[in-house]
């Protein structure tokens, strides 16, 4: 029977949501003030820069990295989830793809950023195709995988109804991998940030990434960390939104 | 016909699957007739094909000997006026109850209004207007049987296929469910093809009950039960005999299969 579930209490919200930040904050000033060395400055010191910093420029290249980290996980998404629908049910085709995909799949994509520079330029366009090609693998493969592990049982049922493969894909396969299709974008934006990072502390002269570095070489501490709690922000607003789309389009999960 | 519903014919049926390059055969040589009408109960131990027969009979596999006729005509998957109802009652946890039970007038893309109107009427019959914003996951085993029997007779089927309908269900919702069954009989025009090994859910409810012997699956006795469904049949004594006679046929359709496939060995 269902659970009596109040996501949006005030309680809940404190609970589950601002005591986490507030231990994680308070574990960092233990630590900056027991090392008591600059390159760890504490947490008041790093939110009151990063809200300073917001206006001047944080905020801009905040909004540049979540631009290309969302366009990628669209990007993914639309490539990946049908890609790996149709390998995960149609068995002859997915016995071809495997190989490929096996032998990609675990080679560290951001190897390839200099060949992708060349080929895309400096611009976002090589950003978003690296973060991209990071995330649609793990979508392809979870979703692929998903797709393969679907009851025959519940396909029959609804082939006996009169069933047609479209029909099977939209009542049966694509409900049953969306919450697995939820959990690989939740595993992919903290790659696809990870990854952005990178691609954006390389000839790039904009993005959290970007910001970061520069903070870092110039010693700005205050700085750097703002910019790393910028990115964190980023990372938390991704999950909070699939959260809250996962609990949307899936509502029966967890019943 | 009697009453209506489909008449079936299974003719020398012989099936086999293809595992790991050998071949196991799961039916041979199968025959029987249903005149249409009323529920029609077949009972074997595991492995003598049961499952397979259904799916074969909803279209869903194609038989490798013999012939199957459903009111004289071939089965097709997504016979119109077929319905199927798995072990598990296939139901789909990510759709309400009421999504379930429309899904196959959503499927033959009925009028929304004819959906809505059908939909209505058998979630009402069948008691489960209540509980039809629920998912299965929230139902208990009998509540989710009911909205499996409702999902098939909202497409008006002459044929309802059930494969072990009511196994994990405990014996008093198991009865009230067979008396639901026997209701909606009542309406006429429909025939059930009933797969169980439960010999008292054969003898109570198949007004002729085909006994399977198991590996490969064939018909080793027919039973004739002309007072199946009838009030206070349950707690007759002519219902205990045929449990008995049932229990006995079974068991000689064992030991008649394991001596033949000593005899192959």
């Amino acid at each position: 029977m269902q659970q009596a579930k109040k996501p949006g209490t005030i309680k809940n919200l404190i609970y589950y949501k601002l005591t986490p930040v507030l231990t994680l904050f308070a574990v960092w000033y233990l630590l900056a003030t027991g090392l008591n060395n600059p390159a760890l400055p504490p947490p008041g010191k790093a939110l009151l820069t990063f809200f300073e910093q917001i206006p001047a420029d944080l905020g801009r290249h905040f909004l540049i990295s979540s631009w290309r980290v969302l366009a990628s996980i669209f990007i993914s998404l639309f490539a990946g989830v049908p890609l790996g629908l149709w390998l995960g049910t149609e068995e002859r085709f997915d016995r071809f793809f495997a190989p490929l995909i096996y032998l990609t799949y675990p080679i560290p994509k951001i190897v390839f950023l200099p060949v992708v520079m060349i080929l895309l330029g400096l611009g976002d366009p090589s950003k978003i195709f690296l973060i991209t090609l990071v995330v649609f693998f793990q979508i392809l493969v979870t979703t692929r995988d998903a797709a393969r592990s679907v009851s025959q049982a519940m396909i029959l049922s609804v082939v006996s109804l009169g069933a047609k493969k479209l029909d099977i894909y939209r009542h049966v396969i694509w409900p049953a991998v969306l919450p697995d299709v939820f959990t690989a974008l939740r595993i992919g934006s903290g790659t696809a940030i990870a990854v952005l990072f990178f691609a954006e502390s390389f000839a790039s002269s904009d993005g959290l990434g970007y910001y970061l570095m520069d903070a870092w070489s110039r010693y700005a501490y205050l700085e750097m960390f703002a910019g790393i709690i910028a990115m964190s922000l980023l990372g938390y607003l991704l999950y909070v939104c699939l959260d809250g789309l996962d609990r949307k389009a899936c509502p029966w999960k967890g019943l | 016909m009697p009453g209506g519903g489909a008449a079936v014919l299974v003719d020398r049926l012989s099936f086999f699957y293809a595992l790991n390059g050998n071949r196991v055969e799961a039916l041979k040589e199968v025959s029987f007739s249903i005149e249409g009408g009323g529920i029609y109960a077949l009972i074997g131990p595991s492995g003598c094909g049961k499952s397979t027969l259904l799916y074969i009979l909803a279209g869903l596999l194609p038989p490798r000997g013999g012939r199957v006729l459903i009111n004289g005509e071939r089965p097709l998957p997504g016979r119109r006026a077929t319905s199927l109802i798995l072990q598990e009652y296939g139901l789909l946890p990510w759709k309400t109850v009421w999504d379930n039970v429309v899904l196959g007038l959503v499927i033959r893309r009925l009028p929304a209004g004819e959906i809505r109107r059908k939909g209505e009427k058998v979630l009402k019959e069948m008691g489960l207007w209540e509980l039809r914003r629920r998912y299965p996951a929230e139902l208990s085993g009998g509540q989710r049987q009911r909205v499996a029997i409702a999902r098939s007779l909202a497409t008006e089927p002459d044929l309802l296929l059930m494969d072990e309908p009511f196994s994990s269900l405990d014996a008093l919702t198991r009865e009230a469910l067979q008396d639901v069954l026997q209701n909606i009989l009542q309406s006429g025009g429909l025939t059930v093809l009933l797969v169980t090994h439960n010999i008292e859910e054969a003898a109570f409810l198949g007004r002729r009950v085909i006994v399977l012997t198991p590996h490969p699956g064939s018909v080793y006795q027919i039973f004739e039960n002309p007072r199946a469904c009838s009030p206070g049949y349950r707690k007759s004594a002519e219902f205990f005999r045929l449990c008995t006679e049932l229990r006995n046929a079974l068991e000689f359709a064992q030991i008649r299969a394991q001596d033949a496939n000593a005899g192959c060995g």
